[in-house]
């Protein structure tokens, strides 16, 4: 599985050609986006949807084949699960043997599945010809007995990862009625190569891609709204630059003012960043263009502005600022420039990161010496910790869809990255890789690829 | 026979009459040897001061050395999450002020550091505060700002990889280097 990523892209032009994921509404389901009582988005987290995923069925008895219907499934266990919204029942309780039973409506005996308490039911079957992979994916409700989504693919067998996400992304739509994650990644810092560089993962840890290669020190990875860009700090020259780099194509823009040209973010919807330069003397956010000229000041305050974070609409920004005296997180209203303090709990508070359904702000805050995960409405009641007595936890990104949060955490010893539900529950490591991982930063829904 | 007499005074006062030239010739070059040592003298003196001179100078470079190398190793130190001189850093950059005066052709860097504690992003901005602060007090001494210039490396360079106070105390530093 890990060489696929390079067998698509070298297969990239015949892949759009072959009409790769012909996602056929054959099975015409029932309009799903009526039924978003699924899942409770108040918090989707407190009660788990128990769902039975079944072996796909194969056609041909072949070994490679069971093996590949064997990894497919587990692999849409897998995304699935990730989400937090399911509870992923167990096949040897099935009562059903997979071998013998149907995969379409008319055949399923749906008391076999609630009966087991699955409330959802995902059947597949899977047809390989020499390089070529049908998968057909159905979403029942059990209790209902009704399909919710049913699709085909076709495509490259190395494609099978991709086809599973989209399959997934239409569960997640079909039940929540918002998008999924399942085509989003995370950049984020390793020292694995023995600098800091920056690494670029799937949305669930997998194939993490070297990304820098600067061989000094590389830091806050940010990506443009469109996932096309990414801007950085990095010592390429020796001292800390900003630099904007298109993710394919090689180009890209540098702002090497005197001083620190450090912590980016992209303004929602535009081709413009927010950072903070120090060349006046003192570190001030600026806002700048997609080419790294400057827009106009934004902060003007003596002491530390750092690390700006935008709300979903563009028209608000959050920041770093030890103007009280300690480091606080407070918010700007861009037209008016008023700034209003948000944080009052706690000595340090930074690294704010806006929710992309734009009413809460997470953020790292130390007490005691600990630094733990918070996540606070943009009025600034109900703070919240989400992390506990597990070493430092730091760095809260939000995944697209605003249920995840992913952060690093030194409660295994190194620097790791890890993934929680927006409420803390669920918190799990995202990929083991050697040395630390710090700094992750979720792209947004959408990324070329 | 009274000639042969005579002959025998003759030779005998003429015999040691020569031998006496000849020791007198001896004699006139008994000066010359004193001279030579007297110059060797002057020469080992000569070289002595040399020595000693070049022992001063050597001692002289070793102390230029040694506030050189004073200036470069010794840092100045900051509180958690603050950026204000303590009373020992205004001493230090007292030195490095007057060290830099003595050194007028000499430009510097200044690096500020902070401890791993907190966030990196924050830290590289207090990092910069922390070298600013040194350089604003260098130039209140009288050095010019265009030889001073600062480097923030947040907490990605720490001195002392302890995770522990004396550790951060070490890595809360502004640090020296000349250009």
């Amino acid at each position: 599985m890990v060489d696929m990523n390079l067998n698509r892209l070298r297969a990239w032009p015949a892949y759009i050609v072959f009409l790769v994921m012909t996602a056929s509404f054959l099975i015409c389901p029932a309009l799903c986006w009526s039924e978003y009582d699924y899942v409770d988005i108040n918090n989707p987290f407190l009660r788990k949807i128990p769902i039975a995923i079944p072996l796909f069925k194969t056609m041909a008895k072949s070994r490679s084949e069971k093996r590949l219907s064997e990894k497919a499934s587990d692999l849409l266990s897998e995304t699935l699960e990730f989400t937090g919204y399911f509870k992923m029942l167990d096949r040897d309780a099935f009562l059903v043997d997979p071998e013998k039973f149907n995969i379409t409506a008319l055949n399923i005996n749906f008391q076999n599945w609630t009966s087991i308490g699955a409330e959802l039911l995902i059947t597949g079957s899977l047809l390989v010809k020499k390089d070529i992979i049908d998968i057909e994916l159905r979403l029942y409700d059990t209790f209902k007995s009704k399909l919710l989504v049913g699709k085909r693919y076709r495509g490259w067998i190395n494609d099978q990862r991709k086809m599973i996400r989209r399959f997934c992304n239409d569960v997640i739509f079909c039940l929540t009625g918002k998008r999924g994650i399942f085509d989003s990644k995370i950049a984020f810092i390793s020292t694995g190569s023995g600098n800091k560089e920056i690494y670029i993962c799937e949305f669930d840890g997998y194939n993490p891609i070297q990304k820098t290669h600067n061989n000094n020190i590389t830091l806050s990875p940010a990506w443009s709204c469109d996932g096309k860009w990414i801007a950085y700090t990095a010592y390429k020259k020796g001292r800390p630059d900003l630099y904007i780099e298109h993710l394919e194509e090689k180009r890209g823009f540098v702002v090497k003012k005197k001083g620190v040209n450090i912590t980016p973010a992209w303004v929602p919807g535009k081709f413009a960043l927010a950072a903070t330069l120090s060349f006046s003397g003192d570190p001030e956010i600026y806002m700048l263009t997609g080419t790294g000229k400057i827009i106009k000041k934004l902060t003007n305050k003596w002491g530390i502005d750092v690390s700006p974070s935008w709300s979903p609409d563009g028209k608000k920004m959050a920041f770093v600022s030890n103007r009280s005296g300690t480091p606080q997180i407070y918010i700007m209203d861009i037209a008016s420039g008023n700034v209003k303090r948000l944080t009052f709990q706690g000595r340090y508070n930074t690294s704010p990161s806006w929710s992309p359904n734009g009413d809460k702000i997470a953020y790292c805050g130390a007490e005691d010496g600990e630094f733990n995960i918070y996540i606070i409405s943009v009025d600034g009641n109900d703070p919240l910790q989400l992390t506990f007595n597990e070493g430092d936890n730091e760095s809260p990104s939000w995944s697209p869809d605003g249920n995840l949060i992913a952060f690093s955490s030194s409660r295994e010893g190194p620097c790791r990255i890890y993934v929680m539900s927006a409420y803390g529950t669920d918190q799990r490591s995202l990929l083991a890789l050697p040395g630390e991982q710090t700094n992750p930063r979720w792209s947004p829904g959408i990324v070329s690829n | 026979m009274r000639k042969k007499l005579w002959i025998g005074l003759v030779l005998l006062l003429v015999i040691p009459g020569l031998l006496c030239i000849a020791s007198c010739a001896k004699k006139a070059v008994k000066p010359d040897t004193v001279e030579v040592q007297a110059e060797a003298a002057r020469k080992a003196a000569a070289k002595e001061k040399l020595a000693r001179q070049q022992a001063i100078e050597k001692q002289a470079a070793r102390e230029k050395m040694f506030a050189r190398n004073m200036f470069i190793n010794e840092n100045i130190h900051f509180d958690f999450d603050k950026y204000n001189l303590l009373p020992l850093a205004q001493q230090i950059l007292q030195r490095k002020a007057e060290w830099l005066r003595n050194n007028p052709d000499v430009s510097v860097i200044i690096e500020g550091h902070c401890d791993e504690r907190g966030t990196n992003e924050y830290n590289l901005a207090l990092g910069d505060r922390r070298a600013e602060s040194a350089k604003t007090y260098l130039i209140n001494l009288g050095i010019a700002g265009s030889r001073l210039t600062t480097i923030s490396y947040g907490e990605e360079l720490p001195v002392d990889s302890g995770h522990n106070e004396v550790a951060w105390a070490k890595n809360r530093r502004a640090h020296f280097t000349i250009e």
